[in-house]
């Protein structure tokens, strides 16, 4: 009996180690992209290895971060949201009325506010796709562009600015030196990861991506679990509003704009593939800080924004190219 | 340019005539090895004009291997092939068919929205003045090709519909356009019902007959008796023996293959007065099937009969709670089962073994053990998280019970070969611990040896009293393992005999 037991505790031991080693040895090529181009920015410019410099740089990435962290639950599932972009400024706008110098409100309220706004507008991208059978690019879009005009109807096109101080202390604040937004991701990649891999809800998104029919048939209820993956895209999406909102001390009609794209390449870039099933956050996490990584790196050189959108195109085409190539 | 059919055969076959002691395809000590661990030691085969060919050989014995490379896709490390005593070594499938080498495989690759005509065209389109699709003239040709085959699918619909054993037949219909002088078949009937079936052969007979050799891969031993001139057994990677089919029997075809003798599974006793596991009172869904009502007993192997389009496939979703029904109800164990609702199904002890793994049984890109642990999962979890010891333990049981066969629990299923792929699919119904287990075409593309282990493993589950409710279009197959055999023709459920006393010429009288 003892035996018995010793036997099963080994060879699950074994298993184990074996099920840590596979998708260590897939995410490290991504970590071989991000030393080498970190070296290069490191030689290229005596600053870029400072930590002040990576401070700032981890700071930058964080909002792109948490947005990634978000999409790659909806293209785990096959699917896409395009509308992150435009649903991080509604919730961070919905957050930042309630806590102007006229309107004060405490903050825990604005942020539920922005979360929820979140949660509510990736809830109704769910339904719309499980429901109605909307292909996800179809309804993401639509949501892309009712998101932006909603909030450009609630602010009258007009930033909301003079936020109380408790507020700009979620995007401007520190922690023993780590800036909030920092811990903010840490916090959000943490809780996803063991959503990802330790939850029963974890499996049936890499499931449902890999094989709707055979999830289904398995008796995995898929329109709820497909639904959930929006609902924590546009979570984050509100989260990641708020944290914007807090750092440029107003709410701004125009904000993130085009963050989606960002967020979509960081999750590519990570070898989340687009055709679902297969992918991991350790991957989002460094492919958002690769993109942060280039911008800091040229903003160092002295690079022109012109030249930067080109030569980051560029990147993350290679890079995936790369990817394809290993495989 | 655009080889029509019927265009120029004369020359070809004159060409055969003269050549006609030579073999077509000699390939010779082949081999081939995946990052050190052979796939292939020793292939060999001898084809020659006018006659069909049977390679046999279990999962893993290296038929694919061996036909990959004689097609140009893989890259032998060692070995010769000779079409007509010309050395090749063919670069792509492209390269193949230009030198009069096609293959039709398992996996059919139509474009769905194109008609049949553009599919069989695709990618050398007659034109007109190098630039313009001519279309009517297009049509024409596959026109004439279908009808030379007497495949009675109509050129101008479209691909997606088609049914699939019609889709099957197009690329058949498109591999022979070329007029190939060697056509490789891999399983070309896993799809199709007996009626094409019976077609198909005798298509290949014609076409054997215009001096060409066709080489037939297939697990059905009955097709391979019925068509095949001369066989050759490949077993783990190597030539194992090769000869006319008519020296040999069934019996001896199968202990080649498997390696040993197999021992068919004897049917149980018949259990008198067993209590009624399912009971489905007169289910209806809408076109597909019409008031069936049908019982299993515990203890009790129940088989379903009936062609393809017969609504088979669709009885068993139904009753299972993919679709809803329109009228009726379906109870286990007294307790009537929440329509239209899998989750439920499997909750109250069903199970199902889906009849294509790839596209509904298995999550291709997942691990063994998360495919094994899918339908348990909730069963396992303490609020919403895997409890991995558990689930470990019991993957790696599952994996022992049901002998699936891999380095570890951790590789990804679509590595595996068919037959362990069916495995893990039957583990992971198994773990949820079924009273009843729904399965259709359960050993559809698995060779002989896996096969007979499935048949044990269905008896033994039911004699343990359980119930099995099992679709097949293969009438052998039903009738090995059925305690009663429930015939469906056209949506209905017209006979049920008894599977001890029926014949299989019975059986295919009382489908059609």
């Amino acid at each position: 009996m003892v035996a018995n037991t010793m036997s099963n505790v080994t060879s699950d031991v074994r298993s184990r180690k074996i099920a840590a080693v596979g998708p260590y040895l897939k995410s490290f090529s991504i970590v071989i992209v991000f030393v080498v181009i970190s070296a290069f920015f490191a030689v290229a410019n005596e600053y870029f290895m400072t930590w002040l410099n990576w401070v700032n740089l981890l700071r930058q990435s964080s909002i792109n971060g948490i947005l990634a962290i978000g999409v790659t639950f909806v293209i785990l599932t096959k699917g896409i949201d395009l509308s992150v972009g435009s649903v991080m400024a509604l919730a961070g706008m919905i957050a930042a009325s309630l806590v102007t110098s006229t309107n004060q409100h405490l903050v825990l309220w604005a942020i539920l506010a922005g979360a929820g706004t979140g949660a509510a507008l990736g809830l109704v991208n769910g339904v719309i796709v499980t429901s109605f059978n909307v292909p996800p690019f179809v309804a993401t879009l639509g949501m892309l562009s009712m998101a932006r005009g909603m909030t450009l109807i609630f602010s009258d096109g007009r930033p909301v600015p003079n936020l109380s101080e408790s507020f700009r202390w979620i995007g401007g604040g520190s922690v023993a030196g780590v800036p909030m937004p920092v811990l903010i991701l840490f916090l959000v990649f943490a809780v996803g990861w063991i959503v990802l891999s330790y939850t029963t809800f974890g499996r049936y998104v890499y499931a449902v991506g890999g094989n709707e029919k055979a999830a289904k048939t398995s008796g995995i209820s898929t329109r709820t679990v497909v639904a959930s993956t929006y609902v924590i895209s546009g979570l984050l999406a509100g989260l990641a509003g708020l944290v914007l909102t807090s750092r440029t001390t107003a709410a701004l009609p125009q904000a993130g704009i085009g963050y989606e794209l960002d967020a979509i390449a960081a999750v590519v870039i990570g070898g989340t593939s687009l055709a679902g099933g297969r992918g991991s956050l350790v991957g989002t996490l460094f492919g958002a800080l690769i993109i942060g990584t280039i911008n800091n790196g040229m903003d160092l050189m002295g690079v022109s924004s012109y030249y930067q959108q080109l030569l980051k195109g560029a990147i993350i085409i290679v890079a995936v190219m790369l990817d394809q190539f290993r495989k | 340019m655009l080889s029509l059919p019927g265009a120029e055969p004369e020359a070809r076959d004159h060409a055969a005539i003269g050549l006609h002691d030579q073999p077509l395809l000699v390939a010779e000590g082949i081999a081939k090895s995946f990052n050190g661990v052979p796939a292939l030691r020793d292939g060999r085969l001898t084809v020659r004009r006018g006659t069909v060919h049977a390679l046999c050989g279990g999962n893993g014995a290296g038929k694919s291997t061996f036909l990959n490379i004689v097609m140009g896709l893989l890259h032998r490390d060692e070995g010769s092939i000779r079409i007509e005593g010309v050395p090749v070594d063919f670069r792509s499938a492209a390269d193949a068919l230009r030198h009069g080498v096609a293959i039709i495989t398992q996996e059919l690759s139509p474009v769905p929205e194109m008609t049949v005509a553009e599919n069989i065209y695709l990618g050398r389109e007659p034109k007109i003045g190098g630039l313009v699709v001519d279309f009517p003239k297009m049509r024409r040709a596959a026109k004439q090709l279908l009808d030379d085959l007497e495949f009675d699918v109509p050129v101008g619909a479209c691909m997606r519909d088609l049914s699939l054993a019609q889709v099957q037949l197009v690329e058949i219909a498109k591999a022979l356009s070329y007029r190939a002088d060697i056509v490789i078949m891999d399983e070309p009937t896993s799809a199709i019902g007996e009626h094409e079936v019976h077609i198909l052969f005798n298509a290949l007979k014609r076409i054997k007959a215009r001096g060409s050799g066709i080489v037939y891969v297939s697990h059905k031993l009955t097709e391979i008796f019925e068509i095949a001139d001369e066989y050759t057994v490949f077993r783990d990677g190597r030539f194992i023996e090769s000869g006319p089919i008519s020296s040999i029997d069934r019996n001896h075809l199968v202990t080649q293959i498997v390696g040993h003798e197999i021992k068919t599974v004897e049917r149980g006793q018949p259990n008198e007065g067993a209590p009624i596991l399912l009971e489905v009172r007169s289910l209806s869904r809408g076109s597909h099937f019409k008031n069936i009502s049908v019982n299993v007993a515990a203890g009790e192997i129940l088989g379903i009969y009936g062609l393809l389009g017969s609504g088979r496939t669709e009885f068993l979703e139904t009753v299972y709670g993919i679709h809803a029904p329109s009228e009726g109800e379906v109870f286990l164990d007294g307790k009537r089962v929440d329509p239209g609702n899998p989750k439920k199904c499997i909750q109250q002890g069903m199970a199902m073994v889906p009849e294509d793994r790839k596209d509904v049984g298995l999550v291709l890109c997942g691990s063994i053990a998360h495919n094994i642990a899918l339908s348990s999962l909730a069963l396992r979890a303490v609020s919403g998280f895997v409890r991995r010891k558990a689930e470990a333990a019991a993957t790696d049981r599952m994996m022992r019970l049901n002998r699936i066969k891999a380095a570890s629990p951790h590789v990804a299923v679509e590595t595996l070969s068919g037959g362990n792929q069916q495995k893990v699919v039957f583990a992971r119904c198994l773990l949820t611990n079924p009273r009843l287990l729904i399965c259709d075409e359960p050993t559809r593309g698995i060779d002989e040896g896996s096969k007979q282990e499935i048949y044990a493993f269905l008896r033994e589950f039911a004699a343990k009293g359980n119930g099995v409710l099992v679709v097949s279009s293969e009438a052998p197959e039903i009738l090995q393992i059925s305690d009663r055999i429930a015939v469906f023709r056209q949506g209905r459920l017209d006979h049920v005999v008894d599977g001890r006393e029926t014949s299989q010429q019975m059986l295919t009288d009382l489908a059609s």
